[in-house]
């Protein structure tokens, strides 16, 4: 069961409280419930990734509780309560050993081990998204209805570093509604790309003196729910609320392609940091895993209950790796090691690294906590 | 034309019979006639070619008009007689066997051929019993509230559709017909929610025809677009019994399989009350085929241990769902669960979806 666990390529959250892990190589579901019973007070409202290695996973529940799962004992673990605001979770984030939470009501918290110290943000009202700038883990960004896109640094909670300013009014000289969907951070540059619920995919550019987003595109007629950047972040992936996907490019805010195969709207949406690979789901219950390049419909995966929230692992070897040779391994620091080793002899920008290094084999052990620093920083 | 031509005729790779010139066979050993040593090498060569290839004879070749019409309809009449014997032969043949005959084929139709759906539900899962144990029909279904609906139409309706809201309303019990007003839908859903209806039904009509329903649950969706059809008034129905009475009808919810059909069917069984009044022998019917869903409302009578009559009593209409959105009524910023969609769906004949 631990094994299997952590071979598991998606995770998703679904409303009715059930986290799933799905493998994909071998085409099967695993539920992993918090409870002993299925409650639908405790579905799952939004996920993240518990460390940097993928072995936990961050909860945030419809009761305001925040549960972390470990992939590698497949079950929970921890659950603490987070209360504070109203409405549900928007979005979570993990910052050394501390959480961040924000609800819809707009009250950012930043939880500490030691509960005296939190920070709080009021961000205001109606926000649909929280998200962590995955180069800069103090860096969150956050957009709802009629609340524009903030960039909040949390050392210094009282005034947010950037504050997007609404598009000038339109041809008929009225306001422009504001409804940030989802939200992105690029990497390698300051730019945020947002989708709304009119339509519109937007990005921002805090490095510019313009607020205003330096780019828009308009895709389909219904609001756009969530987004993901591609592989190379050249381009952004918006799922809408009639379940219709698209690629759009970024750099010249053209619609590349549609990805077909869906009946209800799009949740949430993760793409694979290097495989040509993306996963989603949504209300139609299925899990769709396409490929990017081929628009082809990979996985479809029937998971039963209304799906809120996934998560894709990073891990590279996609399908080809073997769960039963990390099975007889007992100890978990070994296997954690193993999947270092696999992650090494893959990734392409690991080869300038090793150069550097006088020695090219090294013990492993030593190796680790400066890998870890290096993904820190990002790609 | 020549033997020269007629080679050349014969050298292609699908060996062709020419049926009005008599047998190809002739034909092939024409050339071998000519004195011409490279013909003769090509018909060694040809030779297993032709069992390769039997004459494949189709009419649709033939380039006279008056000549192809002549042998499709000679090629219909042999077929058809062939057809007639055989089955004049298995009919022998069963009735010589007698009693031992084996069981007949069951026909083919492209339900019995439906694509396995894998939402097709389970009821012994765990996970879907609870999903629907608890999803927004559940009130109705724990006994918690009585159904309370109202029929409204599209603005301005027309004879029909005002003579079929009404008659809908005979069917389905504790319902109220309103006149719309010009209402926007979105500002009569709070105020059918504060007086405490569960349900509305909107009828479009284009052209003074019904052509839509939209069935919206009360208080938080989901909501329902049907397309609607040969929809049928009491008065146009043949053989029709009296005047439905006010007794609460049984309803009947066939073959909704899929987990997408269960919600339909829920939403459905959630307009009629608990306990139906068997006394007044009235039973409305969700027949679901091929995706399409046939309404009708009867009258039964047990005639005897054995036979049972029915007797229609109207209204009849069919529906086709197009989509399902979570929540209430919001065409412009609702979430849909469901949408049918025609290019990317409709690839098979055999795909169903409820």
């Amino acid at each position: 069961m631990a094994a299997s666990a952590r071979w598991n390529h998606v995770w998703v959250g679904s409303e009715t409280g059930i986290l799933k892990g799905v493998n994909l190589r071998r085409r099967q579901a695993t539920n992993y419930l918090p409870a002993a019973a299925l409650r639908r007070d405790q579905g799952v409202c939004a996920m993240c990734w518990g460390d940097l290695a993928e072995s936990e996973i961050l909860v945030g529940c419809l009761d305001r509780s925040v549960k972390l799962f470990s992939a590698e004992k497949g079950k929970f673990t921890e659950s603490r309560q987070c209360p504070g605001g109203e409405g549900p979770f928007c979005g979570l984030a993990v910052h050394d050993s501390s959480i961040i939470t924000c609800v819809e009501s707009g009250l950012l918290k930043v939880w500490q081990d030691a509960s005296s110290e939190n920070v709080e943000i009021q961000v205001g009202g109606g926000v649909c998204r929280m998200r962590q700038n995955p180069a800069w883990p103090l860096c969150v960004g956050t957009g709802g209805k009629e609340n524009a896109l903030k960039v909040w640094d949390l050392h210094r909670p009282e005034e947010p570093i950037f504050r997007a300013k609404n598009v000038r009014n339109d041809w008929l000289n009225l306001r422009v509604p504001v409804w940030e969907c989802d939200l992105q951070f690029l990497p390698d540059s300051e730019k945020i790309v947002t989708c709304t619920g009119h339509h519109q995919v937007r990005l921002y550019d805090p490095s510019s003196p313009q607020r205003r987003p330096v780019l828009e595109v308009t895709y389909g007629e219904h609001p756009l729910t969530a987004l993901s950047l591609t592989p190379g972040a050249n381009s952004v992936i918006v799922g809408s609320s009639r379940g219709d996907m698209a690629v759009i490019d970024l750099r010249q805010g053209r619609l590349v392609k549609c990805l077909k195969g869906f009946a209800g709207s799009v949740r949430s949406i993760h793409c694979h940091p290097t495989l040509p690979l993306v996963a989603s789901c949504g209300l139609d219950r299925f899990l769709r895993v396409h490929h990017i390049e081929e628009k082809r419909l990979v996985h479809k995966v029937y998971l039963k209950s209304r799906l809120n929230c996934l998560l894709l692992t990073s891990c590279e070897k996609w399908e080809d790796e073997e769960p039963e040779l990390a099975a007889p391994q007992a100890d978990v620091k070994e296997e954690e090691d193993d999947l270092w080793d696999v992650m090494e002899t893959v990734a392409t920008k690991a080869v300038p690294k090793r150069r550097v290094h006088p020695t090219g084999q090294e013990p492993q052990l030593d190796k680790r906590p400066k890998k870890q620093k290096r993904t820190s920083a990002g790609p | 034309m020549g033997p020269r031509h007629r080679r050349l005729l014969c050298t292609g790779a699908v060996w062709r019979w020419c049926p009005w010139r008599g047998p190809g066979r002739k034909m092939a050993a024409e050339p071998g006639s000519v004195a011409n040593g490279a013909g003769g090498m090509a018909d060694s060569v040809r030779a297993p070619e032709e069992a390769l290839f039997p004459p494949a004879f189709s009419v649709s070749e033939i380039k006279n008009k008056q000549r192809r019409h002549f042998m499709f309809l000679r090629w219909k009449q042999q077929r058809r007689k062939e057809k007639l014997a055989n089955k004049k032969k298995r009919k022998k043949e069963r009735e010589a066997l007698g009693d031992k005959a084996p069981p007949k084929p069951i026909p083919k139709t492209i339900e019995n051929q439906r694509v396995y759906d894998e939402t097709t539900v389970d009821p012994t899962d765990e996970e879907i019993t609870f999903d629907e144990a608890t999803d927004e029909f559940a009130p109705y279904f724990n006994r918690q509230i009585v159904p309370k609906i109202l029929i409204t139409t599209s603005d301005r309706p027309r004879g029909r559709s005002v003579r079929f809201c009404e008659q809908l309303s005979t069917v389905i019990p504790n319902s109220h017909v309103y006149y719309r007003r010009g209402l926007a839908l979105k500002r009569i859903i709070p105020q059918c929610i504060s007086r405490d209806f569960t349900d509305l039904i909107v009828i479009n009509e284009d052209r003074k025809i019904p052509n839509g329903l939209v069935l919206s649950h009360l208080p938080d969706g989901p909501t329902a677009h049907f397309r609607m059809s040969s929809v049928r008034l009491r008065k146009e129905i043949k053989r029709k019994g009296k005047e439905p009475t006010e007794h609460q009808p049984e309803v009947i919810l066939n073959n909704f399989t899929t987990r997408l059909g269960h919600s339909i069917g829920r939403m459905f069984a959630s307009l009629f009350p608990h306990d139906p009044q068997f006394i007044g022998r009235q039973v409305a019917t969700f027949h679901n085929q091929r995706d399409y869903i046939f309404f009708r409302f009867h009258r039964y009578i047990f005639k005897s241990e054995k036979k049972v009559g029915i007797q229609e009593l109207g209204p009849r209409f069919t529906l086709k769902l197009r989509s399902l959105q979570k929540g209430t009524f919001d065409s412009k910023f609702g979430e849909y669960e469901w949408i049918h969609k025609r290019r990317e769906m409709d690839t098979s004949r055999r795909k169903f979806h409820l």
